[in-house]
């Protein structure tokens, strides 16, 4: 069934975040052949709005409005209910990301629709699309349908590959009014505490570090390789719990979950809390002394051995590797 | 004050997850308060503390979250209502639920509305910001910090690490993210006190709702465990031989550099 589907773009520093290049992919599949509409919230979105056209979106509308300048769920939601007043759309897709998660709920409670969150996957199936998700942290996965009403789904970054851009493509912009006011929470200020460079959610390399790591000092040699890889730096709970780092850092049942194309290990024993957050990242490798150590359990390579001298020799390799690329 | 907790009994996150019948098999399996409502919890707890009034703890689901309210009970909550619908429900979604709950909380005058930011067992985090939105009030999601001043509140968001400091006013809602606070243990007399206070059950017929009225929206069609992983590559030899093994089988085999 052709459908129509608005796909939330995400803006962070001014530009789309990469998960809304997902999301219009999963558009896609979601319109069954239908039209892929783009939206974008903000004080000045508009000249965002041809990348996502470039992914894969027929057209894009905007709402813009000082007040939009952060993400309030009355501002944004006010937008977006302009935008579905004016679309009417049969389908919604947001990235399940801070604010998808903290949007995408308010915006079902008003329509009465469902939601499914947390999307890794979608598919057509015996005429019906399919979402997967991981649900139990991880440890197992559900296939949902939508039995009634709007098909709304937030995905999960890093899991849906976004479609070729296609520089070429065109489409409409076009911007919709609506009436931001009453804004209920107020933010003061905002405190960056997340790691500079690369979006750990968003990362495609991530190396971490555990209680092996033995110190903040001892995080230093993961952040040369972490660069030289273009990567981010995660930790356990327990390097957390050890102020060897930040909780922004924080990988597992309680902290981010994050699926990277390559996750690196470095002195991690792997409880099970941490695999949660973790073991569905594509290639895994674990660098520990203790043999036995549980991260071994579901890394694809392994090198029993120190972490610090592992790690530079590595952070070497790579180098090298770059050099002759 | 008037506070409530919305508290769900989940899996322990320890158990392994097995399948049998399609579902996920409960048999034997330790359940918990989901640890994000812990944290719920002993924040409503603390506010009381801080503020007066009086810490109504709500779950809906089946007679077994008794335990789970209880527990809640002698951490130092007021009271507990249990929602049962084991007799009414085959297959709700969080639709449902915060349909259910927000019918519960319409007519309480709560000042302050307590979750967990998310389930560890289904993990979509909807119920919360659901609820606050079909009662009409304001909510704050993965927040670390709370401070209530009077009717006006300042709250510290997690927002994929960074801290926002926002500020709002009662009524409001809250999810709590770790780090919020550190959950007590029920102590003895706690858990002795517990047992006179009172836990209501509640049916969807006490609410005036019918099936009917909160269907789910979407459908679990199937649930399976991921692809055993196979047991990976330990590398051997010199240890500057086996880093540049595995960057090369990192670049040809696993093409992920």
């Amino acid at each position: 069934m052709a459908r129509k589907v608005l796909v939330l773009g995400e803006v962070r520093d001014g530009s789309l975040r990469n998960v809304s290049f997902e999301a219009v992919a999963a558009g896609k599949t979601a319109s069954e052949g239908g039209e892929v509409v783009g939206v974008l919230i903000g004080d000045s979105v508009s000249a965002l709005a041809n990348e996502m056209i470039h992914y894969g979106a027929d057209r894009v509308v905007t709402v813009e409005d000082e007040k939009l300048k952060q993400y309030t769920p009355d501002g944004f939601s006010q937008a977006l209910m302009a935008v579905i007043d004016s679309e009417s759309p049969e389908g919604l897709i947001f990235g399940h990301t801070a604010l998808g998660k903290d949007l995408a709920p308010k915006i079902a409670a008003k329509l009465e629709s469902g939601l499914i969150s947390d999307v890794t996957s979608l598919e057509e199936a015996g005429g019906n699309l399919v979402f997967t998700r991981p649900i139990y942290s991880g440890k197992a996965f559900e296939k949902k349908i939508v039995t009634d009403g709007l098909l709304f789904a937030t995905i999960r970054p890093n899991n849906i590959a976004p479609l070729e851009k296609d520089e070429s493509r065109s489409g409409d912009v076009a911007s919709v009014a609506a009436e931001i006011k009453d804004l209920r929470t107020i933010i003061k200020e905002i405190v960056r505490k997340a790691s500079e460079g690369v979006d750990l959610s968003e990362a495609k390399v991530i190396i971490a570090g555990g209680r092996g790591v033995k110190s903040e000092e001892g995080f230093e040699p993961l952040k040369e390789l972490a660069s030289v890889l273009n990567g981010a730096v995660g930790a356990s709970r327990g390097a957390c719990d050890a102020d060897y780092c930040d909780y922004s850092l924080q990988i597992g049942q309680t902290g981010k979950v994050v699926t990277p194309d390559l996750y690196i290990a470095c002195g991690i024993s792997g409880a099970i809390q941490h695999l949660a957050g973790m073991s569905n990242s594509k290639v895994i490798v674990a660098i520990n002394k203790d043999p036995e150590a549980n991260i071994f359990k579901v890394a694809d390579y392994g090198i029993v051995g120190d972490l610090f001298e592992v790690v530079p020799l590595l952070t070497e390799e790579f180098k090298k590797l770059k050099v002759n690329a | 004050m008037n506070i409530y907790v919305l508290m769900k009994r989940t899996f322990d996150t320890e158990e392994k997850i097995t399948i049998s019948g399609g579902k996920i098999n409960e048999d034997g399996a330790e359940f918990i308060i989901n640890p994000y409502d812990e944290y719920a919890i002993e924040e409503a707890i603390q506010v009381r503390d801080a503020n007066g009034g009086e810490v109504t703890v709500v779950s809906v689901g089946t007679e077994e979250a008794e335990k789970q309210l209880r527990t809640a009970l002698a951490m130092g909550a007021d009271k507990a209502v249990l929602i049962n619908t084991e007799d009414d429900l085959e297959d709700g979604d969080q639709y449902t639920t915060a349909k259910i709950l927000s019918e519960y909380l319409k007519d309480k005058d709560a000042d302050l509305i307590i979750a967990g930011n998310v389930a560890i067992d289904g993990g979509s985090g909807q119920v919360g910001p659901r609820v606050a939105e079909i009662l009409g009030i304001s909510y704050v999601t993965t927040i670390t910090k709370l401070d209530i001043n009077g009717s006006s509140a300042t709250v510290v968001r997690d927002v994929e690490g960074d801290s926002e400091v926002i500020e709002t006013s009662l009524p409001l809602l809250v999810t709590a993210q770790q780090g919020l606070n550190e959950p007590r243990y029920p102590s003895l007399p706690g858990i002795m006190k517990a047992k006179k206070k009172p836990l209501d059950e509640l049916e969807l017929d006490d609410l005036d709702l019918d099936e009917d009225d909160v269907e789910a929206k979407t459908k679990t069609i199937e649930i399976y465990l991921p692809p055993k992983k196979e047991a990976g590559k330990v590398l051997e030899g010199e240890l500057e031989d086996q880093v540049k093994e595995l960057v090369k089988l990192l670049h040809t085999e696993a093409k992920v550099v």
